[in-house]
């Protein structure tokens, strides 16, 4: 059962862990834990067991982000009806201090295809996002923050830079946006963008919380780097280097490491987040 | 149609060319940067289906499951994003696959794994305390309701699946040999447990699961299974924790 008295009103501006099931004891037992962690909500809108019991357990100790990834803010059809009220559900019950989704479509037709695929930003876009965006803000009685994406490509048929468009996405909403610089450092590469003007072009002010992950280095058809966002080793050096830009305009704030594949145990996720408390002391 | 319609096009099929309007970040079109998004959907509905059946992988091994999974998860991705329930079609899929005739026992275990992962997904309940019912008068207990917990799956197979599970995750279990076998899964806290159904039990469970009374349910299994041992049931239901309430209590 969830302790109704037990109240994080936002995430602190400190280090934060995307939580993974295997760290559960390591995290409870830390004599120094971190004081959030973030979960993908649809790995708990099952019906009980395991999962919803440890969130529980979790929900009381640590403040709460709930990241979805299955909303398809982006997709051409209306949102999932049933799929927002189960949001509504695990937000109502885990009352976390954030709720944050992507830019980014993911169902298609009756299709979820698993990936959070990229947009051309057009009037068109921002239209059917912001719409969609003010419907979960609606439903769920609360802001819902806004992630960049990482990309690999972009739409001929774009009219609008990323940044405009989430500016506009902000002002037509009101929402609050996460801003994870590894999806910024990937895509400055990728595109061949300044990072760091990126940054200055972004609606730095509505930054609510911060994201940091791994990369890997890959090449594209004419032999130029391609990095892909797998969320599967240590930040990179330039990552960290882009955090402090960041945070040096943003002031502190939450900043969370994501690690989701190839998983390592818990004291390699920890010195990340050491190194992120280093970052916003600095 | 649109830009997310052509988009879509190729994700699931390797053979379909990248679409137009497509780009680097230099205006040229963009050549195997849209590979990136197929892989990611191919290999992430991959690896979600290598988590969802852990027996199967197991059986097949990962090289022969890797190779099949591209078949089944481009011919059914997902319906939902709730992956935790993706893959209700891989049993079927396998059944049909003419490579794996002579695996014939592989789509029960297919439906194996699928009935653990929902016992483990399954709503919390409280078993019921067996001295409860030790405690009634057998013609008051005959007229009882019972509920099945929530986390309660039952699998009838024409094949030892219950042995073939054993021998996978247990170690030192004799290799199964030929027979029927009824399997009950249930999740005593946290990990679904499978348990071996005595004949005629997995009927008998299902009819108290539809709403029968122990009377009526355990007439109905002896017409069915003239062999049903209605004491060797009530053990593994209550070992199982199987029964969540009876009415009235």
């Amino acid at each position: 059962m969830l302790d109704s008295t037990r109240q994080f009103d936002r995430l602190p501006n400190t280090p934060g862990v995307g939580y993974k099931p295997q760290h559960f004891k390591q995290l409870c037992d830390d004599p120094d834990p971190v004081e959030w962690i973030e979960v993908h909500a649809e790995n708990y809108m099952g019906d009980g067991g395991r999962p919803r019991a440890q969130l529980a357990a979790l929900s009381e100790r640590f403040a709460l982000s709930i990241h979805g990834v299955g909303l398809s803010i982006g997709g051409e059809m209306p949102l999932d009806v049933d799929h927002l009220k189960r949001l509504k559900a695990l937000c109502d019950w885990a009352k976390p201090a954030s709720f944050s989704e992507h830019l980014a479509w993911s169902t298609h037709g009756s299709e979820f295809l698993n990936d959070l695929l990229p947009l051309p930003y057009t009037p068109a876009t921002l239209a059917r996002v912001a719409d969609h965006i003010n419907q979960v803000q609606d439903t769920l009685s609360r802001k819902m923050l806004l992630e960049n994406p990482s990309s690999y490509l972009v739409f001929a048929a774009s009219t609008l830079s990323e940044t405009d468009f989430i500016a506009e996405v902000v002002h037509k909403t009101s929402c609050g946006l996460l801003l994870d610089v590894n999806n910024v450092f990937i895509s400055s590469v990728n595109l061949g963008i300044s990072a760091s003007h990126y940054i200055d072009a972004y609606p730095i002010n509505h930054v609510h919380e911060i994201h940091v992950g791994g990369h890997d280095t890959q090449t594209d058809d004419s032999g130029a780097p391609l990095l892909i966002d797998t969320h599967g080793q240590p930040v990179d050096e330039p990552v960290w280097e882009l955090l402090k830009y960041t945070l040096g305009k943003t002031g502190p704030k939450p900043v969370l490491v994501e690690w989701d594949n190839d998983v390592p145990d818990w004291p390699a996720l920890q010195a990340e987040t050491k190194r992120i408390a280093e970052v916003l002391a600095a | 149609m649109t830009s997310l319609d052509t988009f879509r096009m190729g994700l699931l099929d390797p053979g379909y060319p990248v679409p137009k309007g497509l780009e680097n970040g230099t205006r040229q079109a963009a050549g195997n940067r849209y590979d990136v998004y197929r892989n990611n959907v191919t290999h992430s509905l991959i690896a979600a289906l290598r988590t969802a059946f852990p027996l199967v992988y197991k059986i097949l091994g990962g090289k022969s499951f890797d190779t099949l999974a591209p078949a089944f998860v481009r011919a059914h991705p997902p319906r939902s994003p709730l992956m935790m329930h993706y893959g209700a079609e891989f049993p079927q899929f396998l059944a049909d696959m003419p490579e794996l005739s002579k695996f014939g026992y592989l789509a029960d275990c297919a439906k194996l794994d699928l009935a653990f992962r929902a016992s483990y997904h399954a709503a919390d309940t409280v078993p019921i305390d067996p001295t409860v019912l030790q405690s009634l008068p057998l013609d008051v207990l005959m007229q009882e309701r019972m509920l099945l917990a929530a986390s309660t799956r039952i699998l009838r197979s024409n094949w030892p699946i219950f042995d073939i599970w054993r021998f996978n995750n247990v170690a030192d279990a004799p290799k199964p040999t030929p027979q029927a076998q009824d399997v009950l899964i249930t999740r005593p806290e946290f990990d679904p447990q499978p348990y071996l159904l005595p004949m005629g039990a997995a009927f008998w469970l299902n009819r108290l699961g539809m709403g029968d009374t122990f009377e009526q349910a355990y007439d109905a299994a002896l017409a069915a299974t003239p062999e049903f041992d209605l004491s060797k049931s009530l053990i593994v239901a209550f070992q199982s924790a199987a029964f969540c309430k009876v009415q009235g209590f």
